[in-house]
């Protein structure tokens, strides 16, 4: 008792508290096929950035920004500019030639070990045991054998028990045992220990619990992150499994009890014993050090190099616009709305040059519409809206074909002892002939993941609710008229889409076809909870199609005229290939327009691809239109590339406004395009809702593709080309390894480690109060983990949201360093192959801003 | 005509080891970032090489398919030790050359656009082409001596590509553990060479084989022969992961996917086979040995179905599911179904090539498939019985203790014992005291009638040194010194066992060693300047910063075990023939020194210069990765 008088505070171990805290800075993967981004330093979000990254780095290790002499590179290579540079330093007061010396030149010595580890180490210093190397292959083995959804063979025996309960279950009956020793094997069976007692046997004094917990699951946070993440989240599972995080703790404690009980006997004695000095406490503060401030100020001075170019850009095409402004009286040939994603951005800019009175919007991809969906004979559903919503209702699917196709070399059978005989001896050859297909003639197979798979494109969806009590698993099928027009007007009004409607309005949703990807899902729609946004495109086209709908509409004022028609359409944004959906509303007139509008598309695509194969070396830029778009569609479907398109690599703008103000400016598909019309909405009533889901979606895969391109190793998943799948929900290295949780090294290669441009078209106090409608969302704008910046409409000027209020921000950028593009063909085609993958050289290509000719 | 093309044959089939070898010193010249450049010599070597096997097949075939013959070269020869490349070509090398063609010709492709942009571009492919150049030089081989060779160069590549992510933990772990088992897979190798050669007190080639066995029985040596046979089957149950020795295979799967497809799912874990259908001629009639190769196939196509069918990821699955069909492959060499094994072969190869190359998608396909096909396991009864083998599954069988627990625990702790060495007079004196014994059995024949008592204590004294420096926690450089002191030992030890001991052998083997050891001690000189502290207790990582002086430590750091890179080799190779047949201990001490000594060799190449890297200036692995 004497310990507890002594350090009251932190000797009084509570179990919960420290479970819950652990689970807080636990990453929070999910299986992979639901992969939605997030920031990966989500538990430090109450700080601000700068003191997150380095506290978080300070604890668990993490290299959280570019290294010293990268940032002195992309000095020297001009990518970091000397003037901002400069003014960063003046407007931080600092001394500028003794600031830029020590940016520059000065040798900083960084060998410091994280706090994370402290105590665990001594195994290794006092006892000479590597316990992470006897404890972690066998608890990972028995974790991956209970969680697997279906890569063994023989399933986990027992059902329905949770993790502890099964094992034991096993151990009960077993004769051979996990254990090596009879007594740790006796004292799981019979349940009489917990995360305390086994603490005290194997650390001793209670003070360092909470601190060795935290060693333990950060020496695999992999593994612990998936656990908890499945306590959170089950139906990340298909095939359920009851575990708890709290059992995980329990379970590794018990082997590491069992490891060191089978080396040292009984003559062992707790860690604590070893404890000569008092180890650093994880959270405590961290004094900002030197160094620390000269990342920062390199960090900002990347971060606006790019932004006030940009900034600059803009500026300067809007006053040109204005200059010539006059009324659009041209008659709008047709819209097309797409997903926000950064992706698309490069094809609105095609589509609009092919066919300049078209008109292109952007709304987030799930067009509004929020519900699970079921394939035709699914046993499960998908949700298809972003992931924090919870929707109530089930769009189903009746398919006309249920026939799906298998593939045979994945058979288990090739892995019996006889049936593995006639496979080897019969299918090996098939196999040969297999593998020279993929090398050379890639195709479709049903072992590829198919945007296009994930519903029939014929197939009737049941988005008409025809009872309110047509229920199933507590989920209405389909929406009431009333609760459609609710969609529509809200999806509408977002983008100030509600006059001026063309005869055609597509819904271009998004998915990604690929190859040979454990990531794929990465690759989909994030608005979509990272799958294809097909059917939500379906859904509000038939909505804003539905007659009653539009008669509801028209009460609140927007008018659909009758000849206009919605069509649901997806563009897959690997292979650059757009299907259409329901094209039966179309009546004969528009039919004829479709048929225009749909070869407009297929030159926008050609061009897509284009300007697309500027960043693969695979691809030649220079060859003609159509062999481009050839060699896209088939890395989309190459087992070997492991670049079957960048996703969302390089993004780093999000641009909240009217098209107009973008319409003439290329700023390379790094810019999240969000509609939005001021002049609809003075008050800001409506911005509060469009701004709700831009850091939740844009600011976590700004933040998730920031994390792992600064430290792909420890918060990305390292490179993709030697990794084993794991029970179909995760990928590690090695039989043995930890989940690698984050970004593949080829899906970030190309990534600008800059955080996001929030620009936003309206006057900075409607902004201000936009983001500050709630508290969640302003903590983003707060704490600088995004920069958001209002672009006044009334006076054309730029404000920048600083420490809670707006200032107004003057580009120093001159008008003469932004250049023009008077032939896009020619200006992908000068585009260099880059050199290496180091940054420098990865993301020479990725370009600011330029004026379209 | 037919004479003619056969006459060419025999002189062309050079060319199987000399396309991999010139385009692998090629590929040297290049930086990693010139991947077109790299790349096109890849191309067109797999182009030539594929081209060239079934060209050099059909030619064969037309000419009534004989056996082909080459004598290349004589390296090193004296009264009776011929160290010779002789070049073979039959049937089975048939196979086996053109399933090596192909799966090289597939998986280069494969990998050109696979590994773009990897930071070990160059590397991955220079080590392929080193590794078709060890693989053609077995299966191409015409004697013992030249498969060794080719054994050799294949268990350096293979550590090379499994430990490819080199500043990471596991990689790095587990190309340790495959070296190990690889390594005892060489010395049975050599220890059947051994034999074989005071058996016939020549170099027999393996069309001697079926002479060979006649004489066994003619002159009653049946346990000569008796002891080859298990070396035989030793080191091709090591190469092909037959049990005991399975559980390298799940974990060589480091490397990317596709070096993991060539190795393990279709070339290097069939050489085993290749070496038992090599030597069939020699054991065709034991039919003892028969049934134990039938018992250890089925043993291993149970037990590694078994567990293949608990193996909740990808990989090991497939490489559990392929060592059971290599277990039914050595059944079938057993019994005589050559033919079948031969297609059993290129299909398993085929197949697990296809089924690693395409793992990543089992994700998709398989998760799409659970939406239609789920069904919740029905609820059964747990026996007892399926609890005991579910675990067992999980664990493996416990093989992979198995090399722990005989192997490293043991002589760790034996080596641990004279941890008393360690200070750097010691080591000093010891290093006197065998240049002395050396200089005074080399000069000295009277005191030979010790009946080896006296080789004993030095081969004692140098096992026990390399012992010290492969459980040795300090400085890298002591352990370093200790290798190259007790190499003066095995010196002493011989000298003073052989009487017709050459000074051009003696010369060739100190020539060696001591290169290798000045060159590694100058690069861990050059490592210890950057931090002081090259301690072996923890990864350092220096490759990092030190890519060339790490290369220069490799390289040293086989050289100093012999391996086939200095004249050491040779060196090394004669000595073994000088320890009779009734010198067990000696033999046993020489063998056992031999594998430690590559233990203790590379641990430390990888402790200073492999694992995640020390500073944390950059973003550096966790170590459970």
């Amino acid at each position: 008792m004497d310990i507890y008088k002594e350090n009251n505070s932190s000797a009084l171990f509570n179990t919960d508290r420290i479970l819950s805290e652990l689970k807080h800075y636990l990453p929070s993967q999910q299986a992979l096929k639901d992969f939605i981004h997030h920031n990966s330093l989500h538990a430090f979000q109450h700080m601000k950035f700068y003191d997150a990254i380095f506290k978080a780095s300070n604890i668990f290790g993490y290299h959280v920004h570019l290294e010293l002499n990268e940032y002195r590179e992309l000095y020297t290579t001009g990518r970091i500019k000397k003037e901002i540079l400069i003014s960063i330093l003046s407007k931080k007061d600092k001394n500028i030639d003794q600031w830029l010396g020590k940016m520059l030149h000065h040798h900083y010595d960084i060998l410091k070990q994280p706090r994370i580890g402290q105590i665990r180490k001594l195994w290794k210093d006092v006892y000479k045991i590597d316990l992470d190397g006897l404890v972690h292959p066998r608890l990972f083995r028995i974790l991956c054998v209970f969680l697997d959804q279906g890569v063994a063979i023989d399933r986990f025996p027992i059902q329905n028990k949770s993790f502890i309960e099964s094992i034991k279950e096993l151990e009960q009956k077993s004769l051979v045992s996990f254990f090596k020793t009879k007594s740790t094997r006796e004292l799981f069976t019979n349940g009489s220990y917990s995360i305390e007692s086994l603490l005290k046997e194997i650390v001793g004094d209670s003070q360092y619990f909470e601190q060795y917990l935290f060693d333990s699951h950060f020496a695999h946070n992999g593994w612990s992150g998936f656990v908890s993440s499945v306590e959170d989240n089950p139906q990340t599972l298909l095939d359920k499994k009851i575990i708890t995080f709290k059992e995980l703790v329990e379970f590794e404690l018990l082997i590491e009890l069992d490891t060191i009980t089978a080396i040292l006997g009984d003559s062992r004695k707790p860690l604590a014993n070893f404890i000569k000095e008092k180890p650093t406490l994880l959270f405590e503060d961290v004094n900002k050090s030197e160094f620390s401030e000269v990342i920062e100020l390199w960090q900002d001075a990347f971060e606006w190099s790019y932004y006030d170019t940009v900034l600059k850009g803009i500026q300067v095409f809007n006053k040109k616009r204005n200059e010539l402004d006059k009324e659009d009286t041209l008659q709008t040939s047709f819209q097309a709305i797409f997903c926000i994603d950064e992706r698309e951005c490069s094809l609105r800019r095609h589509i609009e040059a092919t066919d300049p009175n078209c008109e292109t919007m952007g709304a987030p991809g799930f067009f509004g519409v929020e519900f699970y969906f079921q394939q035709h004979d699914s046993k499960f559903y998908d949700k298809l809206c972003p992931a924090p919503v919870t929707p109530k209702y089930l769009i189903k699917e009746f398919s006309t074909t249920t026939e799906r196709k298998n593939e045979l070399l994945y058979s288990r059978d090739s892995h019996g002892m006889m049936t593995g005989i006639a496979y080897s001896l019969v299918f090996g050859f098939w196999a040969f002939i297999k593998t020279i297909n993929a090398l050379f003639k890639p195709m479709m197979s049903p072992a590829i993941s198919n945007a296009f798979g994930h519903m029939h494109k014929y197939a009737k969806l049941s988005i008409e609710n025809k009872d309110p009590k047509d229920i199933e698993n507590g989920l209405q099928i389909g929406y009431t008229h009333e609760e459609m027009t609710t969609r529509a007007e809200g999806f509408l009004k977002g983008m100030g889409l509600i006059k001026n409607f063309a005869s055609i309005i597509y819904l271009v949703s998004h998915g990604s076809s690929s190859a040979n990807n454990p990531h794929h899902g990465a690759h989909d729609c994030g608005a979509c909870s990272g799958r294809p946004g097909a059917v939500n495109a379906r859904v509000q086209a038939f909505i804003l199609n539905h007659k009653n709908v539009r008669k509801i509409l028209a009460t609140k004022g927007i008018l659909i005229p009758d000849n206009t028609c919605f069509i649901g359409s997806m563009h897959d944004t690997a292979a650059d290939i757009i299907d259409y959906y329901d094209e039966d509303f179309l009546n004969d007139t528009s039919r004829i327009e479709h048929e225009k509008n749909k070869n407009k598309f297929e030159i926008a695509l050609n061009l897509n691809a284009k300007e697309r194969s500027r960043r693969f070396a695979s691809i030649d830029t220079k060859q003609n239109l159509n062999e481009i778009r050839k060699s896209i569609q088939k890395r989309s479907v190459s087992l070997f590339e492991p670049r079957p398109e960048l996703g969302h690599g390089t993004n780093t703008l999000a641009i909240i406004g009217r098209r107009k103000t973008t319409k003439g400016l290329f700023l390379d598909r790094r810019a999240f395009l969000n509609s939005y019309d001021y002049t609809t909405d003075l008050d800001g009533e409506i911005l509060s809702n469009v701004m709700r889901p831009i850091g939740l979606v844009c600011g976590g895969i700004n933040l998730e593709y920031y994390f792992s391109r600064v430290d792909n190793l420890r918060m990305g998943a390292g490179t993709k080309l030697p990794h084993n799948v794991m029970g179909l929900f995760g990928v590690a290295n090695s039989s043995d390894g930890d989940l690698r949780p984050g970004l593949p090294w080829q899906m970030i290669e190309v990534h600008d480690p800059l955080r996001l441009l929030v620009i936003v078209e309206h006057q900075p106090e409607v902004v201000l109060k936009a983001i500050q409608s709630s508290p969640e969302v302003y903590e983003w704008y707060k704490n600088e983990w995004i920069h958001i910046v209002a672009m006044n409409p009334f006076d054309q000027k730029f404000y920048l949201f600083k420490d809670g209020m707006f200032e107004h921000y003057e580009p120093i950028t001159k008008s003469e360093e932004i250049k023009s593009i008077h032939n896009m063909e020619e200006f992908f085609e000068s585009s260099n192959e880059m050199e290496t993958n180091h940054i420098t050289h990865a993301t020479k290509e990725n370009l600011p801003v330029y004026l379209l000719n | 005509m037919i004479e003619s093309i056969q006459e060419i044959n025999n002189q062309l089939i050079v060319l199987f080891v000399a396309i991999p070898l010139l385009s692998f010193v090629a590929t040297l010249f290049w930086k990693n970032k010139q991947e077109n450049s790299i790349s096109g010599i890849v191309q067109i070597t797999k182009s030539i090489y594929i081209i060239w096997a079934v060209g050099y097949f059909i030619l064969w075939g037309i000419s009534g398919s004989p056996e082909i013959h080459l004598n290349l070269l004589t390296i090193y020869e004296s009264n009776d030790f011929v160290f010779a490349i002789h070049f073979y070509y039959d049937r089975i090398t048939a196979v086996f050359s053109l399933l090596g063609a192909v799966s090289f010709f597939l998986v280069t492709t494969f990998s050109r656009y696979y590994m773009h942009r990897d930071e070990g571009y160059k590397r991955f492919f220079n080590t392929i082409l080193f590794f078709a150049f060890g693989y053609n030089l077995i299966i191409f081989s015409g004697n013992f001596e030249t498969l060794f060779l080719g054994w050799e160069f294949i268990g350096l590549s293979s550590f090379l590509l499994i430990a490819f992510y080199r500043n990471r933990y596991l990689p790095v772990k587990n190309a340790f553990k495959v070296l190990s088992n690889y390594r005892l897979s060489d010395v049975a190798l050599m220890l059947m060479m051994w034999m074989m050669h005071h058996l016939t007190h020549s170099n027999i080639d393996f069309t001697e084989l079926s002479k060979v066995k006649i004489m066994v029985t003619q002159h009653k040596q049946e346990t000569m022969a008796i002891f080859i046979v298990i070396m035989i089957l030793v080191s091709s149950m090591i190469k092909s992961a037959q049990i005991p020795f399975t559980s390298w295979l799940p974990r060589a799967m480091e490397g990317p996917t596709t070096s993991s497809a060539i190795f393990y799912g279709s070339l290097s874990v069939h050489i085993g086979a290749f070496l038992l259908l090599r030597t069939y001629s020699f054991w065709e009639d034991m039919l003892w040995f028969k049934y134990t190769i039938v018992f250890i196939g089925l043993a291993t196509a149970v037990i590694s179905t078994h567990i293949s069918r608990v193996q909740p990821t990808v990989k090991t699955q497939i490489a559990y599911s392929s060592a059971a069909q290599i277990g039914i492959i050595f059944i079938e060499i057993a019994l005589g179904f050559h033919f079948i094994a031969l297609i059993h072969i290129a299909g398993n190869a085929f197949l697990r090539t296809y089924q690693l190359l395409v793992s990543p998608s089992v994700l998709n396909y398989l998760i799409h498939n659970q939406y239609f096909h789920y069904h919740p396991t029905p609820v059964k009864k747990l026996t007892k019985l399926k609890a005991t083998f579910f675990i067992l599954g999980i664990k493996e069988w416990g093989l992979d203790q198995f090399f722990y627990r005989y192997l490293y625990t043991p002589f760790k702790w034996i080596g641990k014992q004279f941890d008393w060495v360690k200070k750097t007079k010691s080591i000093l004196i010891i290093f006197i005291l065998g240049i002395i014994s050396v200089i005074y059995f080399l000069a000295n024949d009277n005191i030979k009638s010790f009946d080896g008592a006296l080789s004993i204590s030095m081969l004692t004294i140098a096992l026990s040194l390399v012992l010290f420096s492969f459980s040795y926690r300090g400085s890298a450089l002591r352990a370093w010194g200790a290798l190259m002191v007790s190499h003066i030992f095995i010196l002493a030890g011989i000298s003073n066992n052989e009487k017709e001991i050459k000074s051009v052998e003696v010369f060739l083997y100190i020539s060696g060693i001591l290169i290798s050891f000045i060159i590694g001690s100058l690069a861990l000189y050059r490592v210890k300047k950057i931090d002081k502290d090259i301690l072996l207790n923890q990864y350092h990582g220096y490759v990092y910063e030190e890519k060339n002086t790490a290369f220069l430590f490799l390289l040293s750091s086989i050289g100093m075990i012999g391996f086939p890179l200095t004249g050491a080799f040779i060196g090394a190779d004669v000595f073994f023939t000088y320890i009779k047949t009734n010198q067990p201990i000696l033999i046993i001490l020489l063998s056992t020194y031999l594998i430690f000594m590559e233990f203790a060799s590379i641990r430390i190449f990888i402790r200073i210069f492999l694992g995640p890297h020390k500073k944390l200036s950059h973003p550096v692995a966790f170590r459970s990765s």
